[in-house]
């Protein structure tokens, strides 16, 4: 955690009650959480557990119904409407209509960016995730990885410094999804940009994150925070260090402990 | 090659049985009328000679697929297309009206959609009417329209297309409504994070997106709006026309001009679909999408 730089986020008993036809269901229940910049932090936890409502929350897609919650020391709809981050989705959610450059652009469009400055823009966030040669494509000429870079370079292209990522590696094949990470990380490093980043899956959160965020069902909660002890390079193969396993055998102890593996 | 096998010959296969059927049914229909004319003029034909009659009468109940086909080709090809007897120059009549109403009517239902998707009052509101408009028997409703433009000075062109435009707005509505809300949770999401405003969800993502349905709907409206056109010419008495055609040909019993006037109808109908069923791929190929 660092602690002199100001939080990106910060919750405090934050919680939210969702009215469904069978009555009403928390889907967060008084979390305290705070983060600070340049991390990489993990949600992990069972289906219902309230970590894709929580990023949503701070991305001001859902609302709270109590607590508070600030990102970047202002409301969530400040930050938004300061297009404080970039979100990632499960899918990629490329527009079929645009090539991938102007799927890129899409959010540069929005902003009201020059022409110069958009193509500036392209050809930078395009060669972070390694599509240069792309540009003109159609997404259904890509393969599902590809997609899925296409939209982390619509996340970066207009420069947000924390990136929303929600489970975006879910839908791919372990080898492509083990590419990312790597990926992903290297792009971490060289940016240093803030990372909230939801997962199911227990390696994905340990090789990638500084901090691992475990949560349980039933209300969706907080059950347990660990800090990662791994170096900031990670080659692929650290996972399997004794030091690795330690910290996985954590989360899954975390996990157990908030009866996520209970029927 | 594929395209024959797969298209052509399931078609004419289709189309030759429907000729069948058709000489048969001809024969069977123009038997009566025929066996009254061979008792009148004391003849006792041959079964061959008095089929061959029945298929050749000028004013049968049933012309035969040749008759019509003569006829469709003398009016079609060997007429000046200035004449009113032509049915280029009839077609002619009826496509314009057609297209002016089809215009008209996308443009409306267009305008109606875009309403209806942004102002929840007008969805409540606006629904219920656009479906009871259909439910009104267009045959009742044009002598009305034909009468009351009249009276007001408004004749021609003009109160036929309004016609088709009555019916063809509504299949456009309906599609661009379905269109305009067809973007997925995670793409209005997606402009949501960015702080997109609604007018830059709309041109950006609903409008793109609604692409492909009012294509859809496009097919449905021109084919609605040359019914429009045509059931427009009936009541006013039109002089040219497919509508007038098949008015004249009711009036003096001429079943061979009723049934080219009708052919006439299908083949235009046949190409405006065709036309806007291309249209929609070119702009799908322009957009992106994916060779089938």
């Amino acid at each position: 955690m660092s602690g002199q730089s100001p939080a990106v986020v910060s919750a405090s008993k934050l919680g939210l009650t969702f009215q469904t036809n069978d009555g009403p269901v928390q889907a967060l229940s008084n979390v305290d959480l705070t983060i600070g910049k340049g991390e990489f932090v993990s949600f992990i936890g069972p289906s219902g557990c309230g970590k894709t409502t929580l990023l949503r929350v701070i991305a001001d897609l859902e609302k709270p119904t109590s607590g508070t919650i600030l990102v970047n020391g202002i409301s969530p709809e400040q930050a938004r409407e300061k297009r404080a981050y970039g979100y990632v989705f499960q899918a990629a959610a490329l527009f079929p209509w645009r090539t991938i450059e102007r799927n890129v652009a899409l959010p540069l469009e929005i902003i009201g960016l020059s022409q110069a400055e958009q193509a500036e823009r392209i050809k930078r966030t395009l060669e972070l995730v390694n599509l240069s040669g792309f540009e003109k494509k159609y997404p259904w000429q890509l393969s599902g990885g590809m997609q899925q870079r296409a939209s982390i370079a619509r996340a970066l292209a207009f420069d947000a410094d924390l990136l929303l990522m929600d489970e975006p590696f879910g839908a791919l094949d372990e080898i492509v999804r083990d590419h990312l990470n790597e990926q992903l990380l290297d792009l971490w490093d060289r940016t240093n940009k803030t990372i909230c980043f939801v997962t199911h899956s227990i390696p994905e959160a340990v090789y990638l994150s500084t901090r691992i965020v475990v949560m349980s069902p039933r209300p969706g909660r907080v059950t347990d925070i660990i800090e990662s002890t791994l170096p900031r390079k990670r080659p692929l193969d650290i996972r399997e260090t004794p030091e690795f396993l330690a910290i996985a055998a954590r989360v899954r102890d975390g996990l157990r402990a908030g009866h996520s593996y209970e029927d | 090659m594929d395209s024959f096998r797969s298209k052509i010959i399931p078609v004419t296969t289709i189309l030759a049985g429907v000729v069948v059927i058709w000489y048969v049914f001809a024969v069977i229909l123009n038997a009566p009328f025929q066996r009254d004319l061979d008792q009148r003029a004391n003849e006792t034909p041959g079964t061959v000679e008095f089929i061959g009659k029945t298929l050749s009468q000028p004013k049968p109940t049933l012309p035969a697929p040749h008759q019509v086909a003569v006829n469709f080709f003398e009016n079609t090809f060997l007429r000046s297309i200035t004449s009113n007897r032509s049915l280029v120059y009839n077609a002619w009549v009826t496509l314009s009206s057609t297209l002016l109403g089809f215009a008209f009517g996308t443009a409306l239902g267009i305008v109606i959609a875009v309403g209806i998707v942004h102002v929840t009052t007008l969805d409540r509101s606006l629904m219920p009417w656009i479906i009871a408009s259909q439910t009104i028997p267009i045959l009742a409703v044009a002598p009305m329209i034909i009468v009351v433009l009249a009276a007001i000075g408004v004749t021609g062109l003009i109160p036929k297309a309004l016609i088709s435009t009555y019916l063809s707005f509504f299949p456009v509505a309906v599609g661009m409504v379905k269109g305009l809300r067809s973007p997925e949770i995670m793409h209005l999401d997606l402009m949501h994070t960015y702080n997109a405003s609604r007018s830059q969800t709309f041109w950006k993502l609903r409008v793109p997106a609604s692409v492909p349905f009012l294509f859809t709907s496009m097919k449905v409206a021109v084919a609605a709006s040359l019914v429009g056109a045509i059931v427009g010419e009936l009541p006013t008495g039109a002089v040219a026309g497919i509508g007038a055609k098949l008015l004249s040909g009711a009036y003096y019993s001429q079943t061979i001009d009723i049934w080219s006037a009708l052919v006439a109808g299908s083949v235009v109908a046949a190409l405006l679909v065709m036309v806007v069923g291309v249209a929609g791929r070119l702009v799908d190929r322009a957009m992106g999408g994916r060779p089938a």
